[in-house]
């Protein structure tokens, strides 16, 4: 195994002066590639502000953050758009879906947004990770004809849709009843078992983290596990 | 771009009425833009047809002889200059064909004129009179369509007056009367036609007879008063009076001289036209960059989800921008088809009715209405476009 993500002594602290909230203190986390990982915590203990800075949609206030080899915190903000696009895949808990795009659409945006158009390549892979997620015959619904669990496993065939090193997951079953979250849970374990695809996913239900091999907890701005 | 474009039209069906709404906002400004340049188009067509389009566009006058006063000290004649004898322009005949052939020249009109009374019964009436050459009674000023009875043509031994006049002195096609000039030489002519001008003076003052009646009227076997010549493109008066000056010697005037007024008055009439067009398509800039505005908010989450995903900040304000570009596209097609239709029941090109607007369908500018409001809809969608290209996708999705 190597070392696909390397974030070292990160620092987060949002606002300033009287309302400064250190957030991240001097985290430091390694994830191999391949790994399946759960982000534990409490609350407010700072899980969605390391999956964004791990995505590359915000930037640590200190610290070293690399992937892939590459140092990211450097990087310009559309250098971080166009990493992201290809070597990250995400799934939110809420908003995760374009309300006006079918199942399909939605699914091959990351693909299309980069070639600059919808391919017949992308469009069969779309197919294909939906097929894989069970929603072969949702292909081209409406996605707010889907339910909550369809919906999530949309996204979670988005995230995968160009093959990204690495998938962030922030509370994707928090929305979902038991057997929905379940079954993402064991689309997701698949994915990484066949694909040998690296996800981090947040979540404070101990039922979902024990899926997960490797458990890591947020206590007061680090990481432990 | 293409991705683009599929995203933002797809942004612009999701909700239709929106949609509708705002493209029947944008129509209704370019309908009002349309609207407004058949009207203006139109009535300048109109005031140059009743007024320039019936004067010379460039004239050759004699310089009248004032009579060598023989007292000096204070003259006891004062000369009122209509009535001089008229002066002479001996070569002017000769340079007819000349000036006719040069480009841009539509019609010549060689005139001899001058003063004289008409009589009918015991009746007198002090009259201008025009000699024209037959044939070319309506080269400068549109005779044939001002003639309620009779014809406008004319040929020795016929005279054309104005309805005024004939209802002052109890005059009837086909009646004659007698026409005597300021050189004391008399004639009889019959009434072949009579005209009607609106403008008031005309219709009783001036008497239009033949050239060659006028010839013998003024004792003027050669030579002519006046020439006055009619350009196809009324604007180019200036540039071919002088070239007209310098081919034949004589002085030519061209119709700005004394227009200057008028061509103020038509250009602040243009001007308030400009103005009116320019507050349509303000409004349509307005309409366009605040729906767009409220859409960026209504999207946040949204623009968020396809930063996430790694949508550049350059593809979302390509997203916008061409929604804005359609909206400004379909509205403006929309309303040129709305001002053409609108327009349709006004007779094409001049042809004005008395009491309807004079408005020109031709002069619709349409081609330039839907342009301008593509254009003004593109700009007006940059703004909020960059606003959603700065969305912070984190705070947009909101984890
Ligand atoms: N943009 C922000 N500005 C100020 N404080 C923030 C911001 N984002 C998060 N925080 C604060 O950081 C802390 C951690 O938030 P978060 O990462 O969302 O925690 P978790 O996902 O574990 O619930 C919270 O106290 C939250 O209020
Ligand atoms: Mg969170």
């Amino acid at each position: 195994m190597s070392a696909l993500v390397v974030v070292q002594d990160l620092v987060k602290t949002f606002g300033a002066g009287l309302t400064e909230t250190p957030v991240l203190r001097g985290l430091n986390l390694t994830l191999q590639a391949g790994e399946l990982s759960a982000l534990l915590g409490p609350s407010g203990s700072g899980k969605s502000t390391l999956l964004t800075i791990l995505g590359t949609l915000m930037q640590p206030t200190s610290g070293a953050h690399q992937m892939l080899g590459q140092d990211l915190v450097r990087a310009t903000d559309s250098a971080r758009t166009a990493f992201r696009n290809q070597h990250i895949g995400f799934v939110f808990q809420f908003h995760n879906l374009l309300p006006d795009f079918t199942a399909l659409e939605n699914v091959i945006f990351p693909a299309a947004v980069r070639a600059g158009r919808e391919t017949g390549v992308a469009r069969a892979r779309g197919m294909d990770l939906l097929t894989r997620m069970g929603l072969q015959d949702r292909i081209h619904f409406p996605t707010a004809h889907l339910s909550g669990g369809q919906k999530q496993r949309v996204a979670v065939a988005r995230a995968l849709m160009n093959r990204p090193e690495l998938v962030l997951a922030d509370e994707p079953t928090g929305n979902l009843d038991r057997a929905s979250a379940s079954q993402v849970m064991q689309l997701i374990a698949q994915i990484n078992k066949d694909e040998g695809t690296t996800f981090l996913i947040s979540t404070h239900d101990e039922k979902i983290a024990a899926l997960c091999a490797r458990q890591l907890v947020v206590v007061d701005g680090q990481v432990e596990g | 771009m293409l991705y683009a474009l599929k995203i933002a039209g797809r942004y612009l069906t999701a909700s239709k009425a929106q949609t509708g709404l705002l493209v029947m906002g944008v129509a209704v400004g370019v309908f009002i833009f349309i609207f407004m340049s058949a009207l203006i188009g139109g009535l300048a067509e109109l005031i140059l047809s009743r007024t320039v389009g019936d004067i010379a566009h460039v004239s050759i006058q004699a310089e009248p002889e004032d009579p060598a006063l023989l007292l000096t000290g204070t003259p006891l004649l004062v000369q009122q200059k209509s009535t001089t004898a008229a002066a002479n322009l001996p070569t002017a005949t000769n340079f007819v064909p000349l000036i006719e052939s040069l480009p841009g020249v539509r019609a010549v009109s060689p005139q001899i004129s001058g003063s004289g009374f008409i009589t009918h019964g015991a009746q007198v009436a002090q009259v201008s009179i025009n000699g024209l050459m037959p044939g070319r009674e309506s080269a400068i000023t549109n005779l044939d369509s001002y003639v309620v009875d009779g014809t406008a043509r004319l040929g020795a031994g016929s005279i054309l007056i104005g309805k005024r006049l004939a209802e002052d002195l109890n005059l009837l096609l086909g009646q004659s009367v007698r026409l005597s000039s300021t050189k004391g030489i008399e004639t009889a002519l019959t009434v072949t036609g009579i005209y009607q001008i609106g403008a008031g003076g005309l219709d009783r003052r001036t008497a239009y007879i033949s050239l060659g009646t006028a010839r013998t009227l003024f004792a003027m076997p050669q030579g002519l008063t006046r020439v006055e010549i009619k350009l196809n493109d009324l604007y180019a008066a200036d540039a071919i009076a002088p070239q007209i000056t310098d081919l034949t010697g004589l002085t030519a005037k061209s119709w700005t001289v004394d227009g200057a007024q008028f061509l103020e008055a038509l250009s602040a009439q243009a001007k308030t036209g400009v103005l009116l067009k320019s507050f349509a398509l303000i409004t349509i800039v307005i309409g366009v960059a605040s729906a767009l505005l409220l859409s960026t908010y209504r999207r946040r989450p949204e623009i968020g989800i396809m930063r996430a995903m790694g949508a550049s900040q350059r593809f979302v304000v390509l997203v916008f921008v061409l929604q804005g570009a359609l909206i400004g596209l379909m509205g403006g097609l929309l309303g040129a088809a709305m001002g053409y239709a609108a327009l349709l029941p006004f007779p094409a090109g001049g042809q004005f009715r008395t009491g309807s607007l004079p408005i020109d369908i031709r002069q619709g500018s349409y081609g330039l209405a839907i342009a301008l409001t593509l254009l003004g809809a593109i700009l007006a969608s940059i703004w909020p476009a960059r606003a959603a290209a700065k969305v912070d996708p984190v705070e947009a999705i909101g984890q």
